[in-house]
């Protein structure tokens, strides 16, 4: 597998989760992906994008191309240094929540990207990699 | 401070969303249009998202809302113009916008809203 093209955003402000939509949508346009599938990734990465801001006290996220034979992918990292998931199973689940919202944003972006993975030490901070390949 | 800009046309408000959205844009559209209705003592509130790319959770929960307190205040929402492709992502992501009216386009939607009031157990259909 072949990274063509690796991009790091900051995600601390409202500004910044509004850049980060726009990185991703570009990545998303420049690897082919149908309009459909664009708007699924840029969703999932608002949702996580989101929570790593919310929840994680601010962080980063890593946009990458991915090149596999004659396919070709996104990868999505989220990177924060907060509180930690205490339950992943829990925090997928539809309609937990622990921020008043509708508790859809890790569920939900599961459902949008071909993978999803969450690591998460408690005080330590949370890493989530989402993909999702073209078909 | 930006604001999304809310039209008065007779008793109804109009909103177009045009602008890449950010989350605390969003809360100010929800306040600024409960505002809105309650001076102008509004029958309908028609907000179109057919230049918006993208509805997330938090967008959506900010529509939902919209058209829930809108409702509480005796004034209609329909939302107008969504994308196929924002459509079909909301609904895989979870979120179907229940209690939402929503119509194809602007003037459908302002004939629903000119049709008067919501017969029950229209909610959430669809203007043809």
């Amino acid at each position: 597998m072949v990274v063509e093209r690796v991009d790091h955003l900051p995600l601390r402000t409202d500004e910044d989760l509004v850049r980060a939509r726009q990185a991703v949508r570009e990545a998303a346009v420049a690897l082919g992906f149908s309009l459909v599938d664009q708007t699924k990734i840029v969703t999932a990465a608002s949702e996580l994008a989101r929570n790593t801001i919310r929840h994680g006290g601010g962080g980063d996220m890593q946009v990458e191309r991915l090149r596999d034979g004659r396919r070709s992918g996104v990868r999505l990292t989220f990177v924060d240094q907060g509180a930690g998931i205490p339950d992943i199973e829990q925090a997928l689940r539809d309609g937990y929540t622990t921020g008043g919202g509708l508790g859809l944003g890790l569920g939900g972006a599961r459902r949008l990207m071909s993978d999803l993975s969450i690591s998460s030490r408690p005080a330590e901070g949370t890493t989530i990699v989402a993909v999702r390949w073209r078909q | 401070m930006e604001r999304i800009p809310i039209l008065r046309m007779g008793p109804f408000l109009l909103v177009t969303i045009q602008v890449d959205m950010h989350d605390r844009l969003a809360l100010t559209l929800q306040d600024d249009l409960m505002t809105q209705i309650r001076d102008t003592s509004a029958r309908g509130v028609l907000i179109d998202i057919s230049a918006l790319d993208m509805v997330d959770s938090f967008i959506g929960r900010m529509i939902g809302n919209i058209a829930a307190m809108a409702r509480v205040l005796d004034a209609e929402t329909v939302v107008t113009g969504m994308q196929p492709a924002v459509a079909i992502t909301l609904v895989e992501l979870g979120l179907s916008l229940p209690g939402v009216r929503t119509a194809l386009d602007v003037e459908r939607g302002m004939a629903l809203l000119t049709q008067g009031r919501d017969p029950q157990g229209q909610r959430g259909r669809r203007a043809r």
